[in-house]
Formats: C-alpha cells, structure tokens, sequence
C-alpha cells in the first residue's frame, strides 16, 4: 500500500505517511503491519503525527501497539466506565488502590508501583510476590506456554531486586474426559492441555531450582476452550537493596539470552480471542522456554543486588525491549536512546522492529552507573551470561532508537505512556437460575466418596509430585502434608537463616460461583484464600488479584468484572487485608464461548514463628474436634449440586466482619499452642474436610451432624456438603478445650465430635448413623482420578 | 584434623541447585563449606586444596542429553587429571542427586576397576517420571565406605527424591554378576525401604524410580567415593521432616543430619 514506504535506509525499515489517513486507511496500515489498535487508538496516534508533521516508522506504530495492548496497559482497568449504579473512574484506582489508603498498612513497601508488590517481612527485610497469567500461549503450545508463563513471573521478581525463593501454580483445565467429537476446530483436547502445561511447568520451575509450594488445579467445562494459566513468584529482598535511582548518564545494559523472532506481537495475541485460526496465526507469538538460562541470570543478578551496584531493574516480557526501555525511561522522568544493532540476535536478519518488540525469553534489563559497569558485566561472565550495552538514559523525554546509526524511531515518552482513556457500559443483569430439587439421599457415604472422586476435590498429587515442592530447603509446610500426602491449606517457608519468622502462601478459587454471581464469587475466594492462610498460622495478610474474564468490549462480561472488583474493595477492607499486586487476563473468548468468570486470589501471611505452623492431619486419638463458623443452606455453585449436573442459586453469602474476629481468635488459640489441626471447609464442605484430616492423619474421626451450628434446619446432604464460607474445622486436646472455648468467646463454633483410633469416619445424627466408611476406602476413592492422567 | 580447619568443596555448574541446603548443613556442623563455580575450578586447578569434594543436586547444564553427562564430560576434559588425584587420596567425593549422576558419567561410580573410560551403570529414566516425594533409604554397608561409618549399621533415613532420572540399572547380561560385585566389594550402601523397614522390592511408591535391585546408593570399591540420589541435605533440620507437626514443635534436627555429620566425622578422624 503506498502509505507504507520503504525508508533510505540500507535495512528492513518502513515510513508510514498518517497525513490526511482515513479510517479505512488506518484499518489497512492496521492489519499491514499486524497492529491490534483500536480505531480510535489509531486516530489518537495519527493526529499526534500531523502535530509534529512528520512520519511515523513502523518500530513507532509496533511500539504504541505494544504499550497500549490491554496486556501492557491494563486499560480496562485503567478506562471510564459507564454502569448503573455510577461511574467508576478507574477499576484498578477506586476498589484496589484505593484501599492502601483506607487501611494504610505501613508493612506495605511498595505496591502497585512495580513489578511485583513488596511488603514486610521483618523491619530489614521485604518480600515481594506476583502472579502472572499465561493462558493464551498455553491454549497453543501448552508446554512453551506455561513453561514462559513461570519464567516471566519469576523475572518480575527478579525485576525488584529480589531472591526468588518460591512458586505458586493455579491451572484450570477442561474436564479430563470430555467426549472428542464435541471439541470443536482449533481446541485442544483437555488431557493433551492438562499433560503440557504440567510438564512446561514441572520442567521451568525443577530446572531452576525454585520449589513450587503452593497450587491449585480446577476443571470446568467452560476452561475446555480457554486453559488458565496462573504462574506466581515469592521472592526476599533485603530492603536496602531495593534500589531505584536511575540517572541520566546511567547505561542501559541488556543481559541474558539472545533475542529471535519468538514472541513476535505476544501481547496483542494475549489481549484478543482465540480463534480456530490462532494456532496457525499466533504460533510466533509463543515464546521458547530456556530456564538453565534464567538460572545463571538469577545467580548473578543477586550479586549484583548484594552489591547494591544497578540503580534500576525490570524484566524484558510482554512487548520486549519496546516496554522494558520506555517504561523504564518514563518512570524515571528520563529519556533513552538505545542501539538495537548491538543486540546479540538468534537470527541475524531480523528487522530493527523485530528485535525491538521480540519477547525473547530470559531477559533483563538493568540500569548502572557507568562507574559500576565493569564489575556488572565481569558478574554476569562469571555466570556464562552474555551483556549488551544497548545505550544510555538521557534527560530528553525522548526514547531515540538507532539502527547502524540511524535513527529508526523517535518516540515521546509522555505521549507514548498517555493513551486515550477508554470509556465503556456495563449491562449486567443476574442470571436466571432455579435452586434444583435433588432427592435427599439414602446413602451420604456415597454421596461422599463420589465426592471425593469427583475431579476438583480429588487428590492432586499426580500433579503436585511432578514439581519440587522443597529445594532449598526452606518448606516448612509443604503442598501434600505427610506419608499420606492429604491436602494441606497453604505452604509454609522459612526464608530467613536466623529467624523463625516465616510467610504462609495460600490461595482462593472457584470456577462456577461467578456463573451465578460475581460479586458473591469475588467474596467467597478471597474469604478462602485468607481462610487457608489462617488455618496454618497466617496473618497480617496481603492479596494478589488475577482476573481471567471474557471480552471486556460486552457490556455483559465488563458488568460482572466491576462487580467482582467492587467485591474485592469491600471484602478486602473489612478483612483489613490489601491489596499489594495484580494482573488480569480478559479476552478469554473461543470457539466455545467466554470463560466462566474467574479471579484467582493468593494471600500471603506471616506466620511469626513457624514452630507453631499447623497442618490439617489429625494429630491424636481422644482430641476434641470443632467447627468454627456457621453452615448455611448455599449450595449453589458447590461440587454436591455439580454431581447432580445443577448450578443452582444459592451462592455462599460472606460475612467479613464476623470472620474477620473468628480467624484472629483462631491465630491466637494456635500462638498458645492448643490447635493441633486446623482445616478449612470449602469445595465438598463439612463431610469432605472431615474425610481429607481423617485419612491424612490415618486416625478415626466421629462427630456428630445435629451438633453443627446451623442458620436453618438443614438436610443432612446439605450440612454435610453446603460450602458456606468463613467456616474451618479444629483439632482441640481433651486439656485445652476449656482455653480454646474461652478464647472463642462469641464467635460462632461448636465441638462436634472426637478423634478416635479406629480407623474409620462417622457420622451420625442424634446417635443415629449417617455415614461409616473405613479411611482407607476414603484415601482410595481420593486419589483414584488423577492417576496416570496422560 | 580439627573441624573447624575441614574445607567442603560444593562445585557448582550452571542448573546446580540444591546446592544452598548443602551448604547449610555443612555450615551447621562447622566445617568451612566453599561454593565455586566449577569455571573457576577449571582455572584453578586446585581440587587438592580441599578434604571434601560435593556435587549437590540440580539440573547442570539443563539435565540435556541425559542427566549429568555434559557436566561430566566437561569436567573430565578440564579437571579429570585433578579429579583422579583427589580421588586417590583417599578423601571424600559425594554425588547427590545429580551429583551422583555426575559421578556415574565421569566413571567414578561404581568403578570396579577403578575409574571406568566410559559409564558402566546408568541413572535412567523414572518408571513415574518426574518424581518429588519423601522415600526411606537403609544403610545396608558392612563399613567399607568410611565416609557412612558414622551412619548406625541398617538405619533408615527418611529423606525426599526430587528427579527424573535416578533408576539405577545395569546391562542385562552383566546385572546379576554385578550385583554380587557390589555386594562382595560392600559398595552397595543405600537401598529404598518401606515404612517397616523391609525392602521396597521394585514396588511403587517406596523404590520412587524403579531402580533395580531398590538401590538408592553405591560407593567405589575404596569406599571412599558415594553417590546416591536421595537429599539428606533436605531433612538435615527437624522443621523439614514430613510429620514434625505430629509432635507439636519440630526436633531440632532431621534424619539427615546423621549422614553429614558422618561425613565430618571421618574426615576429622582420617585427616
């Protein structure tokens, strides 16, 4: 097309003449140069080239598609939106943000503001935490996808000057035996995913020897067309070393591995739909994994933050060294100029554009005063890392790129980092639903172990075993507690050589409570996420947020988005607990509709000495057990209904405040060291949890059901399998069951029943017998379905 | 020798990775535990330098090929002179995980004959793939290999395995025969039990990897090279063992503890 000129240069370089560009013109420089810009995107960047009445170059445009890709900016989180009960300025401003202000948690070091949020660990000592989404490359090329999607998270932590010392992996998958003939064209089958996005994951995270301590994996029909991939990274930064101090002057100095053509346009892929065209399409997009690289980049890069010698750090991920170096530039009021000719290539005749926005992996991007670089540079020799002076930051407020000393882009920072604020509606309206009319049961120990069975409760232990859950030797609680490997709440890590102190990582998910409602969906997760935390010791939690949505541009999807954000604000303050980091995934759409509406939470705690951590086995024949919250008929969304094949309505409601006092309660009860177990009761409810301490612990379990504090005369299905929120069962020495009751005080719990040598599970009503099953029919029946899933 | 003057050589390549824990344990026990990047060593040349030589567990250079072999065949290049030296010293090489591995490549391990040209075992393929999980290994030497003299005779150890590749097997024609070896010469040092004590018998999960014969560890006929792929180094603290939240508050020290400290102990006993 002629607006496309090929430019003097003796290279591959474009001028492209926006003067006078119709919107027909601006579709087809769009689509010539493979740009995921919206129109007015499009005329926005046009018009701010008439202004300056001059061309614009393609490593101009493919920058502007890179910052401004949803991936990138964020900009439905960032956009106006327009929903019934008002305008919200900003999802991430006004119910994430926002609430540092409104809690004002002087722990937290550094939210929001960089690559991974930092909190307290102790007065010297911050740890920082994210977690990535990686789905759209795993619904291609599961391994690659997953394996770059830990990578990436595992650079932003880097990318704060941190030691990465921990993983957390969520993964959602079709169901494993979904029938062949209904996949329909360009989706995957679930096992082919399931099998590569846990190897990807197992190979990245085993090779680079950070253990992987935290997890969950859930099924769902509507993940079939769109896997999620969550990738999370714990690292510890010693406070002083958490340097951002560029300067003019100071080089930009580019390490790790060589850059190709993998990972061309990877952000515009990952902020639109998949198709049944994306595998043949958007295969490039993919990167390829090199972990043994990220290992060496990682072993000097703590040199280099133990010596404090770079003023300035991030990683080169989504929109490569166009993000990295502008961002970077922008955020310190500076300028850049950088030489791409200098750049080591994996194929020697890539395009100035093409190295610019590739997203190679195993990248970093550091700032160090010129004085320093020497000894920068001789740390990464040692590591057999390879280091690229791409240029210098400059005071301009211009990011200049050259080429074989020609200027191939000229791009002001202000503007660049300036995008037209999107402006949206919302219409959402609730679902129509029926609570389902299920016959009460003769038999609930059925019911139970078909529960048990029952893909989103069974033992994930296939999974989990193929990760290193302990190197480093700092897992204090780990994944699968004991011989039997019973499913504990949350990981326990004891970072710190000379400290007891350690962090509880845990995490809340469900995948069709936001099919009923989101705001109630939102709710129920992060009450389990901090819930989990709890029951090991946690507290003085902070929350990650990572949405995985449909397409934000329906007024449907957007309405449930706002509704689970607004959620987040109100849970999240009357739990006192903030929000320090987060990222969302939209444009979840495939050939099988929209995701079901998904928000994974992570809390990290702090357990103030980790002798006192507790785990969900019990501990000793003759123990008391408790309940601690009360049961209500809510089984919508819950795994008892989804064995019916029903949804229902009745989503678990949550009362924050009153929890909020239960779990503090809870904490001290264990300080004092009279909890001996502690288990939270989410998917499967009350009969479910009862079953995984029992056969954990190899030790018998009798309670009694009418002894459950109830809001209702409840069914014994329900009450056994409700998945009410704020809700944890105790184990209680015969001894301190006085201390542990007067420390309860008026939150809501009750001593349902005792541990018992026998190695059986009952439970009975009134002294009448409701279940009787022997553990070791329990344990089988748990983990029978993941086994040899591929 | 006095404790406090052992000096541990921890080699490191790029993938080596357990090699923090290690260190560790080595520290607690005060020795002087020193991790070098095997680069440095290639420089240096100075192996004799140190009464202990340890290759911690990892993936060196990524595990390609098959575990073990690159680092293997690189350090023969550059050091096998030196490694040949320091072996007929007398003092300790240990091999964990991938170190033993690394052991196994070099023709270290298990050296009928003294060091073999090319690998005369291998550390194949798991027979459940990738595998972390807790296993007990029984120290079933009769006390050629000085360096477990401190470990009691048939303890067990509990401890993880975190690999893909550790099933110890032999040529088919030679396995039987070679086994004898093993047993005539007392290099058969660790074997994979089940929580009684018995011998797993090839069964899944307590042999993790299908090893032949359930063996978790071998040593050189002069007993003083040892490789095993089980991580002591990851139950050396009480707080690390699988159930220590069964006893309320965690030992302060693990089941691994006791192989290091046997190791310490021969060499201060030796040297």
């Amino acid at each position: 097309m002629t607006r496309i000129t090929i430019s003097p240069h003796p290279f591959e370089h474009h001028e492209v003449d926006l003067l006078n560009a119709s919107d027909a013109d601006l579709k087809e420089i769009a689509s010539t140069l493979g740009l995921g810009l919206s129109l007015d995107e499009l005329r926005h960047i046009r018009d701010g080239y008439v202004v300056r009445e001059r061309k614009a170059t393609d490593l101009e445009l493919q920058t502007y598609d890179q910052t401004w890709s949803e991936h990138c900016s964020h900009k439905t989180f960032g956009g106006i939106i327009h929903t019934p009960e008002g305008t919200v300025d900003g999802l991430l401003k006004t119910y994430f943000m926002s609430l540092i202000d409104e809690l004002e948690p002087e722990w937290c070091y550094s939210v929001f503001e960089d690559n991974a949020g930092i909190v307290d660990l102790t007065d010297d000592v911050g740890i920082a935490i994210k977690v990535e989404t990686h789905n759209h490359p795993s619904a291609i090329e599961p391994f690659g996808g997953a394996a770059t999607g830990l990578g990436g998270v595992i650079r932003d932590i880097l990318g704060v000057w941190a030691d990465p010392i921990a993983c957390t992996d969520v993964l959602c998958f079709g169901p494993l035996d979904y029938p062949y003939e209904k996949l329909p064209e360009g989706v995957k089958h679930p096992r082919y995913i399931f099998g590569g996005v846990v190897d990807g994951i197992g190979s990245y995270g085993n090779s680079i020897g950070i253990p992987t301590v935290n997890g969950a994996t859930v099924f769902h029909e509507n993940y079939t067309g769109n896997v999620v991939v969550y990738a999370g990274c714990v690292g510890v930064i010693p406070k002083d070393q958490y340097i951002r101090d560029v300067k003019p002057g100071d080089c930009v100095l580019l390490v790790g591995g060589r850059t190709g053509r993998d990972g061309i346009h990877g952000v515009t892929f990952a902020s639109a739909e998949l198709t049944e065209e994306s595998e043949e399409v958007s295969r490039p997009a993919v990167q390829i994994a090199n972990p043994i690289e990220e290992e060496k980049i990682k072993r000097a890069l703590k040199e280099v933050s133990d010596r404090k010698l770079g003023s300035g750090i991030t990683d080169i991920g989504g929109g490569g060294l166009s993000c990295g170096v502008c961002e970077t530039a922008d955020s310190y009021g500076l300028g850049v100029e950088a030489h791409l000719d200098r750049v080591s290539l994996k194929a020697m005749d890539m395009a100035p554009w093409e190295i610019w926005i590739s997203e190679s992996q195993e990248r970093m991007l550091l700032a160090v005063p010129p004085g320093n670089l020497d000894e920068v540079v001789s740390l990464f020799e040692d590591e057999q890392v390879e280091t690229t002076v791409l240029g210098e930051y400059t005071e301009t407020g211009l990011a200049v790129i050259y080429y074989k000393g020609h200027v191939v882009g000229e791009l002001d920072l202000g503007s660049l980092f300036d995008p037209p604020k999107l402006i949206r509606t919302t219409n959402w309206a609730p679902p129509v639903l029926e609570e389902p009319n299920i016959p009460e049961p003769d038999d609930l120990g059925s019911v139970l172990l078909s529960l048990l069975k029952s893909y989103n409760i069974a033992s994930k232990e296939k999974v989990i075993r193929r990760y290193d859950q302990e190197v480093k030797g700092q897992t204090v609680v780990k994944p699968l507690q004991g011989w039997n490997a019973g499913p504990n709440d949350a990981a326990v890590l004891k970072p710190l050589e000379d400290s007891w102190r350690g962090i509880a990582i845990s995490s809340g998910i469900n995948p069709r409570f936001g099919l009923i409602d989101p705001y109630w969906m939102a709710a129920s997760v992060i009450d389990e996420a901090i819930r989990n935390n709890v029951s090991v010791g946690g507290r003085r939690i902070s929350l990650l947020d990572n949405f995985t949505w449909g397409n934000p541009e329906y007024e449907d999807r957007l309405g449930g988005l706002v509704l689970a954000s607004r959620a987040c604000h109100d849970v999240g303050k009357a739990y006192g607990t903030p929000f320090v980091s987060g990222k969302d995934s939209l444009y979840n759409e495939s050939p099988l509709g929209p995701v079901t509406p998904t928000l994974l939470i992570t809390a990290l705690g702090i357990v103030p000495d980790i002798r006192k951590a507790v785990t969900m086995d019990l501990k000793e024949a003759g123990n008391a057990l408790y309940i601690v919250g009360v049961t209500k008929p809510e089984l919508g969304g819950s795994e008892y209904y989804a064995l019916h094949g029903e949804l229902g309505a009745s989503v678990p409601k949550l009362e924050p405040e009153k929890n909020a006092v239960a779990y503090a309660r809870l904490n001290e009860a264990m300080d004092r060291g009279i909890v001996r177990a502690c288990h939270d009761l989410s998917d499967g409810g009350l009969g479910v949890a009862a079953a995984e301490m029992a056969f954990t612990g190899d030790l018998g379990l009798e309670f009694d059901l009418s002894k459950v504090s109830t809001s209702e005369e409840m069914r014994d299905d329900f009450a056994l399998y409700s998945e009410s929120n704020g809700r944890l069962l105790v184990e209680v020495s015969e001894k301190d069951c006085g201390e542990f009751e007067a420390l309860m005080g008026d939150s809501v719990f009750a001593r349902i029943g005792s541990v018992k040598v026998d190695k059986t599970l009952r439970v009975e009503r009134n002294g009448e017998p409701l279940i009787e099953i022997p553990l070791t029919k329990l344990i089988g029946a748990w983990k029978t379905p993941l086994e040899d899933p591929r | 020798m006095k404790r406090e003057e052992i000096d541990v050589l921890l080699m490191r390549a790029p993938g080596t990775n357990c090699d923090l824990e290690t260190v560790r344990a080595f520290r607690d026990l005060g020795v002087r535990a020193h991790l070098v990047h095997s680069q440095r060593v290639f420089k240096e040349k100075n192996l004799l330098d140190y009464d202990v030589l340890v290759f911690p567990g990892g993936f060196s250079y990524g595990d390609y090929v098959r575990s073990g072999a690159i680092w293997a065949k690189e350090m023969e290049y550059r050091i096998g002179k030196e490694m040949g030296e320091f072996v007929d010293t007398g003092r300790p090489v240990i091999g964990i995980c991938n170190g033993f591995q690394v052991l196994v490549e070099t023709g270290f391990l298990p050296g009928f004959e003294g060091r073999s040209p090319e690998p005369q075992v291998a550390l194949a393929n798991n027979s459940h793939g990738y595998q972390n999980r807790w296993v007990r290994m029984k120290n079933i030497g009769k006390g050629n290999c000085g360096i477990l003299r401190g470990v009691p005779k048939g303890q067990v150890i509990a401890c993880p395995v975190a690999h893909g590749e550790g099933r110890f097997i032999m040529p088919q024609d030679k396995a039987e025969a070679w086994l004898e070896r093993l047993y005539d010469q007392d290099q058969l040092v660790f074997r994979y039990v089940k929580g009684d004590g018995d011998y797993a018998e090839g069964s899944w999960p307590e042999n993790p990897n299908g090893a032949y014969h359930d063996i978790a560890g071998i040593c050189n006929p002069e007993g003083n090279v040892l490789g095993f792929m089980p991580h002591p180094e990851r139950a050396y603290f009480g707080y690390l063992m699988p159930e220590w939240t069964k006893k309320g508050r965690p030992d302060e020290y693990g089941d691994g503890r006791v192989f290091f400290e046997s190791v310490v102990r021969y060499v201060e006993a030796r040297f």
